[in-house]
């Protein structure tokens, strides 16, 4: 099936500032893609792009099948978009400023819309500059899910909101999807990545590090093990697939490349293993490892960056 | 292509409803001042008031506040109205446009609103073209109500009244079209209106000047959108040629305007912004160093605009003294010897010094700003932040209103050396040191406006009964007697109650300059007394 996002060597620059620096994205019909990074890395502008707001300078950008800059009307027909920021107009109430984005898109599912309202705990009768940052976004939210389109599109849609009402969001999420729609999911919450995505794609410095399903993504860092066994470190620590092993009292604790436990294991063979305790990553250590070499240089938002995107790249993998 | 349309219609909608009540103000005010004045004027001054009037207007002195003078021989309240008011209303009209297209356009973007409306089915081009459609029912509308207004209180011919108020939307089109281009060019809000204001007030000196330098207008007159509708002769001979310049003017902005929306990203200018430096300067770590930092821009186009519009009607003195010398039967009731070259600058120095209370009240419109930026912070929570900090709450009015007061001074002595510069040709190298110093006269009064605006603040009230007191000081100031408003009224006008040149002179009267004082004072302290006690807007 045609991808409904596919983005392809893009490159975006703010003056000398490079924004976007190469990035490849591709987002498979009826997937909850996360879209990961660290601040600065470059999410919002992809969207943006997307969307026709920005205008790429190199790379190609599909959306559908067609250009996001000059297919914009026709496209946006068929997408909803919640921002991590969102302005209302001070004067019109949430009600109406729901009405006015679904107006412009060509009318709202009423139904929905009410029941968005209720579950997202929303007064629609108040002004726009009396809400709350978390009800503000909610209005945004609930004008995006109330209408009927094919693709998602949401840059932290959460920010703000409070734990009961994320739980309401990723729940409204499922049943887009079961709709058949698609969703971009851009978010520093990394439990509700956990808890919809299908596929992620983390980008570092504008462009794209690593790509694909969570599992995937585990596989590549390593497992942390504690172990209590008569073997002596220098056993462990001559493999190669062993990391940063240290030893107290009768325990060792390291860290093992996906697929090195074998060798491990054919070590501690016919020894007395008292206890074995080996750890995939979790999903903090899967986003520090990933987004760990950005945040070692000074300057990282969007300073001095260029040439050494790929080099970073390959160094994040060896650490 | 098409698309690129797309949701217009129903953005002009959410537009027009959200000026339903700001445009029909603007226009009602207006209506009301034409229909008072047109009704009013004739019974105050009959006939000969009328003719005394039109040899004031004959002089480039006059010529440069009102008009070219067409029609001026034989004075008619329907030709004071083309000659004296139109310039006027024709700057209002052209404030209230560009204002309308920054609110619907980049004010819109700046806050992040257009990138919400962009995502949905909208074109590129429809937040502009809905801007416009708003643009022109709001000018339609002060057509209309204009020419209504004259109509009503009986001008003719009848046609000319209708191309009054017609003339007038004209001039709102021309800076509605030149502030849907500076949108394009600044990616904030603030800096394109000020560059579109820039336009109307560089509009309004070129008209000045060149009416000026000859009856009916010299080119320079020509080069203003506002010298267009003065030059069409409104009930006094009408000629509708210069309206084919209005419309090439909108033709063109429009046009650039809609080539450079095409290209550009959304949030973007096209001016570009440059980095800053990562660490404040020891002085940008002081709230009154910050402050002062912020204001310098805004400060120095003011300083470049009062300069020249001072040199330039400087300028006038030497016109204006062959004038008086032409004039025996007037010297010899002042008592002066045309002769007598001393006593002649003298006069001349006096005229050109009633110019300086125009100035001042320029300059007021700078003070009575002094609090626009803190109000742009609390709405931004940038003030909950600062405050959060370490900050006197007094403190927080005090530095702005500091700064505001150093920057009215020397705007003061900047207009007043501009105008001393421009006189020096005529009355003598000394009228430099003369004018700046006579200019600092109005200081304490310009210390009270930007006190009341601090008060306005610090009690959370907009800043709209300042702007009407403004008004309503310049429109008595320039219009008081004409329009026979009540003595006791012209009196109370603060700034007709400052007699700088007097008091360069050495003998006039201090007392409203310590009253002034006082006052400023006074209303300082009530605005951060007023301030510690209320809530922060979130
Ligand atoms: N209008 C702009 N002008 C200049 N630089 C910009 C502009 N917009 C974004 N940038 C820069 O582009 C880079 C990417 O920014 P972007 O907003 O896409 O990051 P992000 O991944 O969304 O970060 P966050 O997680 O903080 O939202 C940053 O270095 C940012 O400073
Ligand atoms: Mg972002």
């Amino acid at each position: 099936m045609e991808p409904v996002i596919e983005i392809e060597k893009l490159v975006k620059n703010f003056g000398r500032v490079r924004a976007l620096d190469g990035l490849n994205l591709t987002v498979a019909p009826g997937e909850v893609h996360g879209f990961l990074g660290p601040n600065g890395a470059g999410k919002s502008t992809t969207i943006r792009v997307l969307l026709g707001l920005l205008r790429a300078d190199a790379g190609t950008t599909r959306l559908f099948g067609g250009d996001p800059w000059k297919d914009a009307v026709d496209l946006h027909r068929r997408l909803a978009y919640v921002p991590g920021d969102v302005t209302l107009w001070p004067k019109l109430t949430g009600g109406e400023a729901i009405d006015l984005l679904g107006g412009l898109r060509g009318g709202l599912n009423a139904t929905r819309r009410g029941e968005l309202l209720e579950r997202f705990d929303l007064d629609p009768t108040r002004k726009g500059r009396t809400y709350s940052k978390g009800n503000r976004q909610k209005v945004a939210l609930v004008a995006a899910l109330a209408s009927d389109v094919d693709l998602l599109i949401l840059d932290e849609p959460t920010s703000g909101l409070d734990p009961l009402m994320e739980l309401v969001f990723q729940e409204t999420v499922r049943e887009a999807v079961a709709r058949g729609a698609t969703i971009l999911l851009s978010s520093h919450i990394l439990a509700e990545v956990e808890a919809l995505c299908s596929r992620v794609t983390i980008i570092r410095d504008g462009a794209d590090v690593q790509t694909g399903t969570l599992s995937e993504l585990r596989r590549l860092t390593r497992s942390s093990v504690v172990l209590d066994a008569d073997v002596a470190p220098d056993e462990l620590s001559v493999l190669d697939a062993v990391h940063s092993l240290t030893a107290d009292d009768s325990r060792l604790r390291f860290s093992v490349d996906d697929g090195g436990m074998g060798a491990v294991l054919s070590v501690l063979a016919g020894r007395t293993v008292r206890s074995l305790t080996a750890t995939p990553p979790s999903l903090e250590e899967l986003f520090v490892h990933h987004y760990g070499a950005a945040a070692d240089r000074s300057g990282s938002d969007g300073a001095g960056r260029g040439a050494g995107a790929e080099t970073t790249r390959k160094a994040a993998h060896r650490a | 292509m098409s698309t690129a349309f797309a949701g217009t219609g129903r953005l002009a909608v959410s537009m027009l409803r959200a000026d339903r009540v700001r445009v029909p103000v603007w226009v009602l005010v207006m209506v009301a001042f034409v229909a008072y004045a047109a009704g009013g004027i004739p019974a105050v001054m009959g006939e000969e008031g009328l003719q005394a009037r039109a040899e004031v207007m004959k002089e480039p002195a006059g010529a440069m506040m009102a008009g070219p003078g067409y029609g001026i021989e034989d004075y008619s309240i329907e030709i004071l109205m083309a000659n004296e008011m139109l310039g006027m209303f024709a700057v209002m009209v052209a404030i209230m446009s560009l204002l309308l297209v920054v609110r619907h356009t980049r004010a819109e973007e700046e806050a992040g609103r257009t990138e919400l409306v962009r995502a949905a089915p909208v074109g590129r081009y429809a937040q502009l073209t809905a801007a416009l459609i708003v643009l022109v029912a709001a000018n339609a509308a002060v057509a209309l109500g204009m020419g209504a207004a004259l109509v009503g209180t009986g001008m003719e011919p009848v046609l000319d009244a209708w191309v009054f108020g017609a003339g007038l939307g004209a001039v709102g089109l021309v800076f509605g079209a030149a502030a849907a281009l500076t949108v394009q060019l600044s990616s904030n809000a603030r800096a394109a209106s000020g560059m579109a204001g820039a336009l109307v007030g560089a509009a309004y000196v070129l008209r000045a000047v060149g009416d000026a330098q000859a009856p009916g207008g010299s080119v320079l007159s020509w080069l203003s959108p506002i010298g267009w509708v003065q030059q069409m002769r409104i009930f006094a001979g009408l000629r509708l040629e210069p309206a084919w310049l209005a419309a090439g003017a909108v033709v063109v902005l429009v046009s650039a305007a809609y080539a450079l929306a095409a290209r550009r990203d959304v949030g973007a200018g096209l001016l570009p912004e440059r980095r800053g430096r990562a660490n404040a300067t020891p002085a940008g770590r002081t709230l009154l160093g910050l402050t002062a930092r912020l204001e310098r821009p805004r400060l120095v186009w003011w300083a470049v605009g009062l300069f020249v519009f001072g040199a330039l009607t400087g300028s006038l003195a030497g016109p204006m003294s062959e004038v008086m010398r032409e004039q025996p039967q007037l010297l010899a009731v002042l008592g002066v010897d045309p002769g007598d070259d001393d006593a002649m600058a003298n006069l001349v120095s006096e005229a050109m010094g009633m110019f300086l209370m125009f100035f001042a009240m320029a300059v007021a419109v700078y003070a009575a700003a002094a609090a626009r930026g803190l109000l742009g912070d609390e709405t931004a929570c940038r003030s909950e932040l600062a405050l959060s900090a370490v900050m006197p709450r007094a403190w927080w009015l005090g530095a702005p209103l500091l700064v505001s007061l150093l920057g009215s001074t020397a705007l003061l002595v900047v207009s007043g050396v501009g105008l001393g510069a421009g006189a020096s040709a005529a009355i003598g190298p000394a009228a430099v040191g003369d004018f700046a110093l006579a200019a600092l006269a109005y200081a304490p009064l310009l210390a009270c406006w930007a006190a009341a605006a601090m008060l306005l603040y610090g009690a959370g009230r907009g800043s709209a009964v300042l702007w009407v007191a403004l008004i309503a000081a310049f429109v008595i100031g320039m219009y008081g007697r004409l329009l026979d408003v009540p003595q006791a009224v012209q009196d109370a006008e603060p700034f007709s109650m400052v007699d700088a040149m007097a008091l360069v002179g050495g003998d006039g009267d201090w007392t409203p300059l310590w009253v002034a004082g006082i006052v400023a004072a006074v209303l300082s302290a009530a605005a951060m007394i007023a301030f510690r006690r209320r809530d922060l807007a979130a």
